[in-house]
């Protein structure tokens, strides 16, 4: 249950909005129902509708209307490459045919060991950096900029062995 | 030269809170608090001429006027959702130069008189939000936010709120939604939220870079700003420089530079130096223009880039070279913006979606004259229909591709070359 075991942080996040509007921490809240599983969960989704008084279903389309809250499991680290015009423009798409390529996955595909998952995103906001990608973990999200396959291909044998947090 | 927003780049350690002060930090927020009623506060701004640089330009002072004294409480909102393919402007100002940006909120809040302020951050910007909340905290504990600030009886708080993967929560209804927690999905419009915004409460909404030129004018005077940049155009402006140049990045200029300077001096020229053949000013929503000698030598100001057909917005260069073709230029807009639509309005949702599948089928090498005709219809039947600017952002580049670069769009030139 969330609310038993991250009740510090709960707190938090309700202190900043005016206690009336409850409502405002479904955004933070999910994010901490991501913490353990990397996605949120069904019962993570009854446990915030019942923590803000409010229905599964007004939570669950919160999932499903942004693109950083997950219903699915995937690999521990999803790559989010972005692949829009900026980006494209200085061979992203080319960038990730290649990482796909060599993790021997498709765009969207987990690699078999369920470590990583290559995605395709919009503008990230590092258009003057590409090739470009953001690593989302159930804990936080980090930027790698000015990439290439062999420096990407390096992460992801370091990320593998450590298994560490992305914060 | 000295700079004024990407403070950093001269002096890198700005973000430290003892450097920011020993370099003046604060002080414009003391001398509002201590020594100005709210309305010469919103008096100074409007005097300099500083407009909105989110895209619209739309007067910051005039906007904060419209805060009505019946309604209470109010807020502001800083809008840090910067999700637009070419912009990445506002990232380094609160990476490099956080507390400007902070002091800029709250001033605006003084102005306003609002005792909070959200700071609104696409989700993808966990390590900024994580960074403004450390900033935060040390502004609390040094006595710059919270109560009775200065001896007086104003208090203060800033919070930050993340937002989680949608381009239309930049629009500033659907950003009030989404702190509400619901989905970013715009409001109709009126009541605007100068009346009706956070909660209900009458709000303003600006972007970073706006609120991080405030402390300055307060600083240095309205005069002082409005002497920067053009007649029509006043201040500085960070301009966004990406695709096929040299020497991408963020470059802080005067309004009024030409585009020829821009690329080829500031920028470094193109790779391999191929033509200009296309310029989108505003990033993914552009017009596009043609970048022949006439438009490369039009200054960069707001009025200046309306006379090309297009708009200056956010400044997001995005330089276009001969090798590319605008049909995959449109087929990348088209699909970032049918992504992005909300599904809230009809005209948007539907015509996205046909866009859509029209550029898929030309892309194919299945296109014939009549889909290239089908395309610029739909996009055209979308104009002036849509509830928010997506869906109007979504046909700019499409329409003006087609109607500037018809060579482009011959069915013998199409599903080929690409960048």
């Amino acid at each position: 249950m969330l609310a038993e075991k991250y009740p510090e942080e709960i707190k938090k996040i309700f202190a900043k909005y005016p206690p009336e509007q409850k409502r405002s921490a479904v955004m933070p809240l999910l994010y901490l129902a991501q913490r353990d599983e990397g996605y949120v969960t069904k019962s993570a989704l009854k446990d915030i509708a019942r923590i803000l008084d409010i229905t599964s279903t007004d939570v669950a389309e919160i999932v499903g209307f942004y693109t950083l809250y997950h219903d699915k499991p995937a690999g521990k680290y999803r790559m989010q490459v972005c692949n829009d015009l900026s980006c494209a423009l200085n061979g992203a798409d080319k960038f990730l045919e290649e990482l796909c390529g060599n993790l021997g996955i498709k765009v969207g595909e987990t690699t078999s060991d369920g470590m990583v998952t290559v995605e395709a995103v919009m503008c990230l906001a590092g258009c003057d950096k590409a090739p470009m990608f953001q690593v989302q973990s159930s804990q936080g999200i980090e930027y790698h900029e000015n990439m290439t396959v062999d420096k990407t291909m390096e992460l992801v044998a370091a990320l593998r062995k450590s298994g560490r947090e992305v914060k | 030269m000295t700079y004024l927003l990407l403070r950093h780049r001269d002096i890198p350690d700005i973000g430290r809170l003892d450097v920011y002060k020993k370099n003046g930090g604060f002080e414009a927020f003391k001398k509002t608090v201590t020594g100005m009623k709210p309305q010469e506060v919103t008096d100074v701004i409007k005097a300099s001429g500083l407009r909105g640089r989110g895209g619209a330009g739309f007067p910051t002072g005039v906007k904060w006027s419209f805060i009505p004294n019946s309604i209470w409480p109010h807020y502001v909102v800083a809008n840090a959702d910067e999700s637009e393919p070419g912009t990445f402007k506002d990232r380094e100002i609160m990476e490099g130069n956080p507390f400007q940006f902070l002091e800029g909120v709250a001033i605006a809040a003084y102005a306003t008189g609002a005792n909070a302020a959200y700071v609104y951050l696409r989700g993808e910007f966990w390590t900024v939000a994580a960074l403004l909340d450390d900033k935060i905290a040390e502004m609390e504990k040094a006595g710059f936010l919270g109560d009775k600030l200065f001896g007086s009886d104003y208090s203060l708080r800033i919070y930050t709120h993340l937002g989680a993967g949608a381009y239309i929560c930049g629009e500033e209804t659907a950003l009030l939604e989404s702190i509400e927690g619901k989905r970013g999905q715009p409001r109709i419009r009126p009541p605007f939220p100068a009346v009706y915004g956070l909660y209900g409460k009458p709000t303003v909404v600006n972007n970073v870079e706006t609120l991080t030129n405030v402390p300055l004018i307060i600083d240095r005077g309205a005069a002082w700003f409005k002497a920067l940049g053009t007649a029509d155009s006043a201040g500085v402006k960070v301009f966004s420089l990406s695709g096929r140049v040299n020497k991408p990045g963020n470059y802080e200029l005067p309004f009024g530079m030409t585009f020829r300077q821009l690329i080829y001096e500031v920028g470094g020229g193109v790779p391999d130096d191929r033509p200009v053949k296309a310029i989108m000013a505003a990033g993914a929503s552009s017009s596009l223009i043609v970048a022949d000698d006439k438009a490369l030598d039009t200054p960069m100001d707001y009025a200046s880039v309306r006379t090309l057909g297009a708009d200056l917005g956010s400044a997001s260069v995005i330089v276009i070279d001969d090798t590319v073709s605008l049909e995959w230029v449109i087929d990348k807009t088209i699909h970032f913006f049918t992504h992005e639509s909300c599904g809230k309005c009809t005209p948007c949702r539907e015509g996205t979606f046909w866009m859509k599948h029209l550029i898929d089928h030309i892309g194919h090498g299945e296109a014939t004259k009549e889909n290239v005709e089908l395309l610029h219809s739909v996009a055209k039947q979308m104009q002036n229909k849509c509830l928010c600017p997506l869906g109007e952002f979504a046909t700019m580049a499409v329409t003006t591709a087609i109607e500037r670069f018809p060579d482009d769009f011959v069915p013998s030139a199409l599903g080929g070359s690409h960048g």
